[in-house]
């Protein structure tokens, strides 16, 4: 338990949370085969753990996600954590009732063992030479933090994006450990188009010349500007072109269209876009972003069941929240029905929503009073069966 | 309970796979996993209604009809269910193609608008009727298909669907007068239909 009861933050918020460390020290095998001789996992946790362990709530995180998702490090933070507006006392996941576990996975630079993290074998940084992961080595190295933790049952596993595959995979893998899956914003598989974006994100951080073959650390060195470019590209695909436009316009922040100027115009957007990559290339790793995005692109959840989504999901006993964003192209409302469709054929348990919103992927992480409504609510079934 | 859940319920089989559309606060798929035994997913696109069908813990699925039900392959539910939306579709009758080749069988309840009320409505004061029944205008109803018992018999034959079972109500419940004038004295009708 790390949140003050009293919060100087006001009534909906966990306050004051100190992240935690999981230490593992036994090899871990990945799906690639390769063994980490150990591991260190840095956790968050927001409520209390109920007599029967009854009450636990995983949260797995996105992209460039941490173990930070609600309250404050410190009283002078300006930001809370990543997804503060949906887990709190009196929030859609509420920690009144559940006790609420956010972690940085395996290969993030926020804490948790991964590509800047020391290798023993080489007493250097692993760099380069860290191994690939899957989505499923996630799900793996978080059921050791449950049973850590003394959880043999997650009362939901809950994800946006990339988190959405991890509560996936935590159904197929581990079904009588998952009794809800709550899956934001997600997709069984990507398409080609996000491919793309993600190779196109890659490319900008391995050409930049200070990349090093991502040797960069032994190198003292960051490459900053390809993170940055990266970040950019990341960043527009997760909104919209109705939000982008109706948040920036065509504004300038300097110059003008006069004639007679010659003078560079910098429009508002351009200097958002800037500064959103530069903020996240001071604080990121570019090898974790390009291992994330790897396990991103190479995630399928029905590849190892004959391609057949409906088959995989026969494995699940979870019951099943999908939500979608209408204007979310990225992880677009067609992904999430294929998803609720699958697991009608696989008569599990389901219910859709598709939240109309103009703000994109992003919206999942964005206060909505129809997307809390029906996150509350199923949530609140949680609760309701526990008690029956 | 609604007298049309009722008779329903009383129609479906012990652990049938349903698909009620246009599902509403998911009273019907509570009422029918209790007393049935019945597993199933409510289709809505009403976001109150949604959440109500979220709060209680029926599996609902937010989905435009108009859209159609081609993601659904064919016979993938024991029973599909529509009680009072059908009058709101853009295609009844293809709505109703549809219902049947997904689901084994099919159950229809519809609102009868050749019940005395409303030709009188229309016959005396010469405006489109607004009761308990009907509570909306004509420029801002969801209605925008009514049919009679009559027109809907004629539907079924038209279209060679079977009519297993037929149940008309008034507003208590069925009668003896009820069916012996359905066209004129149902308020509602409930069909049990098959290919």
């Amino acid at each position: 338990m790390s949140a003050s009861v009293d919060s100087p933050f006001g009534p909906g918020s966990v306050g004051l949370v100190t992240p935690q460390c999981f230490q593992y020290d036994a090899p871990f095998t990945l799906a690639s085969g390769r063994q980490l001789p150990g591991f260190e996992l840095v956790y968050e946790t927001y409520g209390q753990l109920n007599a029967d362990a009854s009450n636990a709530v995983l949260i797995c995180h996105a992209l460039s996600g941490t173990h930070h998702a609600a309250g404050y490090h410190s009283a002078d933070d300006r930001k809370p954590g990543w997804w503060d507006h949906y887990i709190g006392p009196g929030k859609p996941i509420d920690t009144n009732r559940f006790f609420v576990v956010a972690l940085n996975n395996l290969g993030g630079c926020a804490g948790s063992t991964g590509p800047t993290s020391i290798n023993p074998d080489t007493g250097k940084p692993w760099g380069p030479d860290f191994p690939m992961l899957r989505v499923r080595d996630w799900v793996n190295s978080q059921k050791l933090l449950a049973t850590h933790l003394g959880i043999q049952v997650w009362a939901a596993v809950v994800g946006g994006s990339l988190g959405g595959m991890q509560a996936m995979r935590w159904a197929l893998e581990y079904p009588d450990q998952v009794r809800h899956c709550v899956v934001i914003a997600s997709a069984m598989k990507l398409t080609a188009q996000n491919i793309a974006f993600n190779e196109t994100a890659r490319h900008a951080i391995t050409s930049d010349p200070e990349f090093h073959d991502g040797d960069y650390l032994a190198q003292q060195t960051s490459p900053k500007q390809g993170l940055a470019t990266a970040r950019m590209i990341g960043h527009i695909t997760y909104l919209s072109g109705d939000g982008l436009g109706e948040k920036f316009g065509r504004e300038l922040r300097s110059g003008s269209f006069a004639r007679g100027q010659d003078s560079l115009v910098e429009f508002q957007v351009q200097s958002y876009l800037r500064y959103q990559g530069d903020v996240f290339s001071d604080k990121f790793d570019a090898n974790t972003y390009l291992l994330m995005t790897r396990a991103l692109d190479y995630f399928d959840l029905a590849r190892e069941y004959g391609d057949d989504p409906v088959a995989a999901f026969k494995t699940a006993q979870a019951r099943f929240l999908v939500v979608s964003f209408s204007t979310d192209w990225r992880f677009s409302p067609e992904r999430s029905r294929e998803i609720a469709l699958a697991l009608m054929n696989a008569n599990r348990s389901v219910c859709y929503a598709e939240i109309e919103s103009n703000f994109g992927h992003d919206a999942f992480l964005l206060p909505s009073e129809r997307y809390e409504t029906v996150f509350r609510n199923f949530m609140n079934t949680i609760v309701t069966e526990a008690q029956s | 309970m609604r007298i049309d859940h009722s008779i329903i319920e009383s129609w479906v089989k012990p652990g049938s796979r349903l698909l009620d559309l246009g599902c509403g606060d998911g009273s019907l798929l509570q009422l029918l996993a209790q007393n049935r035994q019945a597993e199933g997913y409510g289709v809505e696109i009403g976001e109150a209604e949604i959440n109500a069908c979220i709060a209680r813990g029926v599996n609902v699925i937010e989905h435009n009809l108009d859209r159609g039900l081609t993601q659904f392959s064919d016979k993938s539910f024991d029973l599909v269910i529509m009680t009072q939306a059908l009058q709101t579709m853009r295609f009844p009758h293809k709505v109703l193609d549809e219902m049947l080749r997904v689901g084994r069988e099919c159950i229809v309840a519809f609102p009868n608008f050749g019940h005395w009320r409303a030709r009188w409505h229309l016959a005396v004061s010469g405006r489109m009727p607004v009761s308990d029944i009907l509570p909306y205008q004509w420029y801002d109803t969801p209605n925008i298909h009514f049919c009679t018992v009559r027109d809907f018999d004629v539907l079924c034959r038209e279209q060679g669907i079977k009519v297993l079972q037929r149940q008309v109500i008034n507003t208590q419940g069925p009668s003896r007068w009820c069916d012996m004038m359905p066209n004129l004295l149902a308020v509602n009708a409930v069909y049990h239909l098959s290919r």
